[in-house]
């Protein structure tokens, strides 16, 4: 018996793939070039960032004015940033009429709370049940001690109406997120549940808050507040404010959530009832942790949009981020044709920094919970 | 009620809207009896047995789990179904838990047992049903064969008096079939109470202790497996058996 040629008598070798299928040039052919009307595309935003981007770049950078007592240099060189009149205004960007002695407590503030939120979104971190509980329970009697004072431990009083720029627009967006999430996911169980007025009254409220703008709801929030509260009884005037992002948020994404909990199969229902799980356990451990999964992109573009949503407590006497910029931008001293550009320019970069943060972590999660549930 | 049945249903009724899904239901299961029940699509088998733990309500007459007659009562619906595990057909394990997860969740969460325990137990029963190297995998990455039996042992953590299967096989690949039905022949031989519906005769024959078939929400007839197979008393279940065992 004669040995056949094709036959092979043991595993060939496992070759690479061809070089125009891998490394940068795969990518490229794959991603830009891959049918000619995707070629047409890339060449046309090629030019155009060729075009737009080297003057912008150098508008940001290399002409741009980095350092000035005030708006002299600034008007002399109309054709850079004026980026001195940020540095110049910085601290009043971020503190706003802040006592200034006492600005360390706000600093301190937000470092706590940058380190316990990296430390409960850090999926591997050790110990993050102590860890939420200090973040949801500690920090916010230790953050309002220390921004507003507390004169038997010899901090001086702030009045919050002193409060302004990033440490209001950060402290508004996350008591916001924070507050919004689970009443959000009470007001979506809510709409989907059985018993009428529990159902009817979660119906209200959603169709109530959404046919409304957001700044309705904060006049409506500053104007009927004292109502619902004892007499002689007058909240800080920050909390209307933040009682309306909260109240605001919890409706859109009730709706989100609501979406993720119709998703879910009913089977993943029936069998942790024929298990023996009563209404709230099974939500918590089957039902939620499956469909707030499935919502993520839709919560965190709800959250992304309420950060930047903030800026509207300055309708209703706060001073945010934008209105401290707004207010800097009106100081005579620095006026010239730059100063729009450059001080909407640091805004918009403050709130992309952070919105793209969010939404990088978002899909970091994302890609996570994947993993684990190849189906 | 040590001694009584186990189930009884007396003159169950129960209505989809204005569509008589079951009609005059009268059934008395034994403890450690088997029973199989078969019959054509939309007969209305698997609505029978979802009304044992309450998946299904029904409108009128009796159905009395272990001496506990189901219900409004919340908390008689909740210990009914402490003791009555379900086997779905389409498994319905939980993705986001691993197959350990899966099945110590009720037994921490239900019966307050200590996790550790509780794992124990979960592995205990996933090497009876032959899969305890697959403990720590997510259900995606298993097979239809192997969910099927993560979802009868998780069901079996639960210690159930009785143990429900609703058409257990009738999602799965022909070559994980067999490995299923072992899994619940063993536990017939057990002695444990269970209420299967399956087109698996083979089964119904070697494990039933009585069989029924059911057409248009009613059992036509009920007997033991030789009798019922030898000897079919109706027509209708002349008609479907002369279909099922070609």
């Amino acid at each position: 018996m004669a040995a056949v040629a094709y036959v092979r008598h043991a595993s060939g070798p496992m070759l690479p793939p061809p070089l125009a299928q891998r490394g940068a040039i795969g990518w490229m052919r794959a991603n830009l070039f891959s049918s000619w009307s995707s070629t047409v595309v890339t060449f046309l935003i090629a030019a155009f960032c060729l075009w737009s981007l080297p003057d912008l770049i150098a508008w940001a950078t290399v002409r741009a004015v980095w350092r000035a007592p005030d708006g002299v240099l600034c008007r002399a060189h109309q054709d850079g940033a004026c980026w001195a009149f940020i540095a110049a205004k910085l601290d009043y960007f971020r503190y706003g009429s802040y006592t200034q002695t006492e600005r360390w407590r706000v600093d301190a503030v937000e470092a706590i709370g940058a380190v316990l939120i990296a430390w409960l979104l850090w999926p591997r971190a050790p110990r993050r049940g102590f860890g939420a509980i200090l973040f949801f329970i500690v920090y916010p009697i230790v953050g309002f001690i220390l921004l507003r004072g507390a004169l038997s431990l010899g901090l001086p009083l702030v009045d919050t109406q002193l409060w302004g720029g990033i440490l209001v627009s950060l402290l508004t967006a996350l008591v916001g997120i924070v507050f919004s999430l689970p009443l959000g996911v009470l007001l979506a169980l809510g709409r989907r549940s059985r018993l009428p007025i529990v159902k009817a009254a979660s119906v209200v409220f959603i169709e109530a808050v959404r046919g409304v703008p957001f700044i309705a709801v904060l006049y409506m929030a500053e104007n009927m507040l004292p109502l619902f509260l004892p007499p002689g009884w007058s909240p800080d005037r920050f909390i209307p404010p933040l009682v309306g992002a909260v109240l605001f948020a919890a409706a859109y994404l009730a709706e989100e959530v609501r979406g993720g909990l119709q998703t879910l199969p009913r089977g993943q229902y029936e069998g942790a009832m024929a298990l023996g799980l009563g209404y709230w356990r099974l939500t918590g451990l089957v039902i939620l942790p499956q469909a707030l999964t499935l919502v993520i992109p839709g919560l965190v573009n709800n959250f992304i949009g309420l950060f930047k949503d903030t800026t509207l407590v300055s309708s209703v006497g706060m001073v945010d981020f934008l209105a401290a910029i707004d207010n800097g931008l009106k100081d005579t001293a620095w006026s010239g044709p730059t100063l729009l550009p450059t001080g909407y320019g640091f805004a918009a970069l403050f709130y992309f920094v952070f919105c793209y943060a969010m939404s990088r972590y978002s899909a970091a999660i994302e890609r996570r919970l994947s993993l684990g549930r190849r189906q | 009620m040590a001694n009584g049945p186990i189930i009884e249903f007396v003159d169950v009724h129960k209505w989809y809207g204005a569509f008589h899904v079951l009609r005059a239901i009268n059934l008395t299961v034994g403890r450690g009896e088997r029973i199989v029940v078969c019959g054509p699509s939309g007969s209305g088998k698997s609505t029978l047995i979802r009304c044992v733990n309450r998946l299904e309500e029904h409108q009128r007459g009796v159905i009395r789990v272990d001496g506990v007659e189901l219900s409004r009562d919340l908390r008689a619906v909740d210990e009914v179904r402490r003791e009555v595990g379900m086997v779905f057909q389409s498994f319905n394990l939980f993705p986001h838990l691993t197959v350990l997860e899966n099945c110590a969740l009720a037994p921490i969460w239900v019966r307050k047992t200590p996790k550790r325990e509780a794992e124990e137990l979960a592995m205990r029963f996933l090497t009876r049903v032959k899969i305890p190297e697959q403990a720590l995998k997510y259900p995606g990455q298993l097979s239809g064969g192997q969910q099927q039996r993560v979802a009868i042992a998780r069901a079996l953590c639960m210690n159930p008096k009785i143990m429900l299967f609703d058409e257990p096989t009738s999602a799965l690949d022909p070559e994980m079939v067999k490995e299923v039905l072992d899994a619940m022949t063993e536990l017939a031989n057990e002695g444990m109470t269970m209420v299967v519906v399956t087109h698996e005769m083979g089964f119904a024959r070697n494990v039933a202790d009585r069989v029924a078939f059911m057409d248009e929400g009613e059992i036509v007839e009920i007997n033991a497996p030789n009798e019922f197979f030898a000897h079919p008393q109706h027509e209708r279940t002349k008609a479907f058996l002369s279909q099922i065992l070609r």
